[in-house]
């Protein structure tokens, strides 16, 4: 499916530079864009290196495991593939924990080492599991519970108060949270491993 | 209150390993080098999605989209002034924090508009750089079902902003 994205967001690019003749820009924006990934990777890669260093240090000093054991009622429910204590249980374990705290910028990190621990024990290689399309959705849609950036964007645009929004988007975010949740279940029974529907009524 | 929760976690994650007797300074630096090359992994990724993301922003599609969504965003409630806003939201994290700008600027942050948008902002990530992030590093090239499950939590909590906004602090 991320082919398709990758895809059809080009090609729509390419028919509405067309259609609004800016076909100048959307070139331009090809050529540059290329550039944009190498300076986020650069601004990604010190937090990247901070945060697997100190989870090698307290995954060493048996934090993540305690971490991880603390939380297998529901990581068990979550994913039932990943072995309880397993080193990919442990990565998820700290993952969640830096998404409640609001800690996106480390989160990103846990969760790359999540996946990868994920796919070690994994038989269908390339592919993605169950487990790990759950988790990813739990990333896309994590439960914040004070989004500075959004609350510091509005008070720098005059808002009477900038965190009067708080308990609309916590509603929001766990219905949004519900919503993946359920769709990740349900469609991890439909979608066969190998990626296309399983027709259950084949003739 | 914030401010303190990332020197605790590093004092007490260096604290913890300094007390079960781990070479805490050695095992960071090894854990760092792994730091590194998962950042290496993710940038092919990175490459194919913010050139995609960055063509379609120049192009003006997303005024095409934006018009052709009208009926349906009539239909779920939604103001038509974010459509932008949720069109972006799950591709370019940058992109959509600058219409969320443009947006309060215009609007006012306590407009219905205005409180609509950041909602929908601070309730919802961007979710194809996760999936494209995520799954380059680890190579995971078959995402299943990831995207449609994690699109389905999005457009929840884009109808769930609307309605929020409508129930808890009034209509436009």
């Amino acid at each position: 499916m991320m082919n398709w994205v990758f895809v059809l967001m080009a090609a729509a690019a390419l028919a509405a530079g067309a259609l609004t003749g800016r076909m100048e820009q959307v070139s331009q924006a090809a050529m540059s864009s290329c550039g944009e990934a190498v300076e986020l990777v650069f601004s990604l890669l010190g937090m990247l290196c901070l945060w697997s260093g100190l989870m090698k240090v307290a995954e060493e000093a048996g934090l993540t495991a305690r971490l991880s054991r603390l939380l297998s009622p529901v990581l068990n429910w979550l994913f039932p593939g990943v072995r309880e204590g397993s080193p990919a249980a442990q990565a998820i374990s700290l993952n969640m924990a830096a998404n409640l705290l609001g800690l996106g910028n480390a989160a990103t990190p846990l969760g790359i080492t999540a996946v990868q621990e994920m796919k070690k024990e994994s038989p269908l290689g390339g592919t993605a599991t169950n487990d790990m399309a759950m988790f990813v959705v739990l990333n896309t849609a994590s439960l914040q519970l004070i989004p500075t950036t959004t609350a510091a964007m509005r008070l720098a645009t005059g808002a009477a108060q900038p965190l009067d929004i708080l308990p609309a988007v916590w509603v929001a975010s766990a219905l949004s949270l519900s919503a993946g949740v359920i769709a990740a279940k349900v469609l991890g029974g439909v979608v066969s491993p190998l990626g296309a529907p399983v027709r259950r009524h084949a003739r | 209150m914030s401010q303190w929760i990332v020197p605790l976690a590093v004092v007490a994650i260096l604290g913890a390993g300094l007390w079960s007797g781990v070479k805490v300074f050695d095992v960071f630096v090894e854990g760092a080098a792994q730091g590194l090359k998962t950042g290496a992994t993710i940038l092919p990724a990175l490459v194919a999605l913010l050139t995609a993301v960055g063509m379609f922003k120049a192009s003006g599609a997303l005024d095409l989209f934006t018009f052709a969504l009208e009926p349906l965003a009539r239909l779920l409630a939604l103001p038509r002034e974010v459509i932008p806003l949720a069109l972006l939201r799950p591709i370019s994290g940058s992109g959509a924090l600058a219409i969320f700008q443009d947006l309060l600027a215009t609007h006012g942050p306590d407009s219905f508009v205005g409180r609509v948008a950041s909602v929908m902002q601070g309730s919802t990530e961007t979710t194809v750089y996760t999936i494209a992030v995520y799954y380059g590093a680890a190579g995971i090239t078959r995402s299943r079902h990831t995207l449609a499950a994690a699109l389905c939590a999005d457009i929840t909590g884009f109808v769930a902003s609307a309605m929020m906004v409508r129930l808890l602090m009034g209509g436009p």
